[in-house]
């Protein structure tokens, strides 16, 4: 077994008294992969971003990235990996090129070497039409291409990527997915977080999901779909007989059913396939409960999101945090 | 499983002393681009001091203009231009805070920390740059003062002296400034942070009217604190010792304006270096 590339071990941080951004988070993976870190807002993301890229000191924790123990030796950490944040951390006013040029230099490289480089990575990312306008006649899936650019040219090994697709058009996201996957083909390990369930589906090869803080699940795609026994079924009832409907689903499937808040769209897993579907039907049936709506599948990585957190995954809109909503808020229930 | 120990490699970058002065200078001149791109920038924060030297010259000169002392020739403008040296040299190394800032809001500051540079370039980029800014600054300003009747009475030399501590005042007072800026941390409130230190020291300085005037409490302050003594110095290499109040020398001001220089150096540069490695936004 090869040594992992990332490792992390009890990684904890609190801000201020209260807010435990994460929470005794262990992780570890090998190199050559996409390892995607899945989570809504808030669960925690970016702080691991940020300790694994030696911006943040945990309270506690260990860990290495390349071999590097991130905490003891942070400047040697720095020469091994690559940083796009968030947001992107370009200068509007110097060129494209100028902003990956300089990068360049900070690495270390020759002014020779920087340029060179600025030119294969501005090629590589399709910017070189624009590399000698200043940025802030760019778009912002312009910028945050420019972004990558600039955290590429130092050749990490490891390339940390924070939401790198929010905010970027449909075609501009799989440009961006193309270029990370050919990255991982030339080698480059790549951390990314995203709150995009097809996004993690499609690109990463292992995914870990977090929320408030901590370490929910972790595995393949594959892995996280099975954990809710192979396919489940949703369905959906006339809403005076949700109550009823649930509480035969829960003697049959043994777990608790979700609902979701907007559709009323109950999800539950059919451990058995479709002979739990027979048996729900036939249950239902005899209850004289027709169904709007049912089905059986596979489940997607929604689901998974759904029976971990207890609720569904973000999309784009997030509630005020006034609301103050917590799960309960989501899960309609009617007795 | 615990082969992930291996020995860090000793490839770790050193921040030799070339590698520290290459990554200042890739600082500097990116903060310098900023304001060739943005000449407004530049063209704004000259035209303040400006508006403060045409103002005073023309609306208290002839009001002041008696009771100076005879090394400024009777112009108030001779006066005038050392104080305003200086003042915009406090004056302009705010500008060291709210450039750090706006680096920190934008997320520029955790990409070069997360770069393998030399921790101290980012403050020293900055600080050298605005040093140079405010170089140009000056220059201009001295320069629309001898249009408008400004004349040193000692020599070319005592000129390029006085400008010359200004500028290492200028200087020591940027990581003033950086302090507040990586306390601050907000753009919109930083401004208003800067003026703390910069009212006072301006105002209750030598560097509009003689302190003789004020309370004997408020002098005490004004004719010991780094702004008048700094300004004093000026007045002494551009006017002549007569310019100074009895009992002082040219070098005497001149030594003690460097060593309060010093002072904010030695303590500004390793607080505001700590409060860099810390700033997390
Ligand atoms: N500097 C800070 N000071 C105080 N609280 C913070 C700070 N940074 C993060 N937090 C809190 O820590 C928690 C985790 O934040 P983090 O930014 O890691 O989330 P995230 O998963 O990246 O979310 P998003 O998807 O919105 O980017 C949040 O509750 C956040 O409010
Ligand atoms: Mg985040």
């Amino acid at each position: 077994m090869t040594t992992p590339i990332v490792r992390v071990e009890g990684i904890t941080k609190t801000f201020g008294d209260t807010v435990k951004a994460l929470d005794s988070v262990s992780l570890e993976f090998q190199p050559g992969i996409i390892y995607g870190l899945l989570g809504p807002n808030g669960a925690g993301k970016t702080t691991l971003i940020r300790v694994l890229t030696t911006l943040l000191r945990p309270d506690s924790g260990r860990a290495e990235v390349a071999g590097v123990d991130v905490l003891a030796d942070p400047k040697a950490a720095r020469t091994k990996i690559g940083l796009a944040g968030q947001f992107a951390a370009v200068d509007d006013y110097l060129t494209g090129r100028e902003n990956v040029e300089m990068v360049g230099r900070l690495y270390g490289l020759s002014i020779a070497e920087s340029k060179q480089r600025a030119d294969d990575v501005l090629e590589r990312i399709r910017l070189q039409d624009a590399a000698d306008r200043q940025v802030k006649t760019y778009s912002g899936g312009m910028q945050r291409r420019l972004d990558l650019a600039a955290s590429l040219v130092g050749r990490p090994e490891v390339l940390f990527l924070d939401e790198p697709t929010t905010g970027i058009d449909p075609r501009s996201r799989i440009d961006i997915w193309e270029l990370i996957s050919d990255l991982v083909d030339g080698g480059t390990t790549v951390l990314l977080t995203t709150q995009y369930l097809d996004e993690a589906d499609q690109l990463a090869d292992r995914i870990a999901v977090i929320d408030e803080g901590r370490l929910i699940s972790e595995g393949t795609s594959d892995d996280l779909k099975d954990t809710l026994g192979g396919s489940v079924i949703e369905l959906s009832v006339p809403e005076d007989r949700q109550a009823e409907t649930i509480d035969a689903l829960r003697a049959i499937c043994g777990t608790e059913p979700l609902i979701h808040e907007l559709t009323n769209e109950i999800t539950v897993p059919a451990v058995e396939g479709a002979k739990t579907l027979t048996e729900v039907v036939r249950t239902l049936d005899a209850a004289s409960i027709t169904p709007n709506d049912i089905a059986l599948h596979k489940p997607s990585l929604d689901d998974v999101f759904l029976t971990l957190t207890g609720r569904p995954a973000e999309s784009e809109e997030t509630e005020e945090p006034s609301t103050n909503g917590q799960r309960g808020r989501r899960r309609r229930r009617k007795q | 499983m615990t082969a992930t120990t291996a020995p860090t490699k000793p490839g770790r970058v050193a921040a030799t002393l070339p590698r520290t002065i290459r990554d200042i200078i890739v600082i500097i001149k990116r903060n310098l681009l900023r304001n060739l791109r943005l000449p407004q920038l530049i063209v704004l924060s000259t035209i303040q001091p400006i508006m403060f030297l045409l103002l005073f010259t023309y609306v208290f000169g002839g009001a002041i203009g008696g009771t100076l002392p005879d090394a400024a020739a009777g112009e108030y403008v001779n006066w005038l231009i050392p104080g305003l040296l200086v003042q915009t040299a406090a004056f302009g190394a705010g500008q060291t805070a709210f450039g750090l800032t706006e680096d920190l809001a934008k997320g520029v500051i955790d990409r070069f920390r997360s770069l393998p540079m030399a921790r101290s370039a980012v403050l020293a980029g900055r600080t050298f740059s605005d040093l140079i800014r405010n170089g140009f600054v000056i220059t201009l300003m001295l320069v629309v003062g001898f249009i408008i009747g400004f004349r040193y009475q000692t020599s070319f030399a005592g000129l390029i002296g006085g400008l010359a501590l200004a500028m290492v005042f200028s200087f020591a007072f940027s990581w003033i400034m950086a302090t507040i800026g990586l306390f601050v941390k907000n753009p919109e409130a930083v401004q208003a942070a800067t003026f703390i230190p910069v009212f006072p020291l301006v105002f209750a300085s030598s560097v509009f009217v003689p302190t003789q005037t004020m309370p004997s409490w408020l002098r005490a302050f004004a004719d010991n604190q780094p702004v008048t003594v700094t300004v004093d110095a000026l007045r002494g290499l551009i006017l002549g010792e007569g310019a100074l109040l009895p009992g002082s020398t040219v070098l005497g001001q001149a030594s003690l304006s460097l060593f309060y220089s010093g002072l904010i150096l030695a303590v500004f540069v390793p607080l505001s270096i700590r409060l860099y490695r810390r700033s997390v936004n």
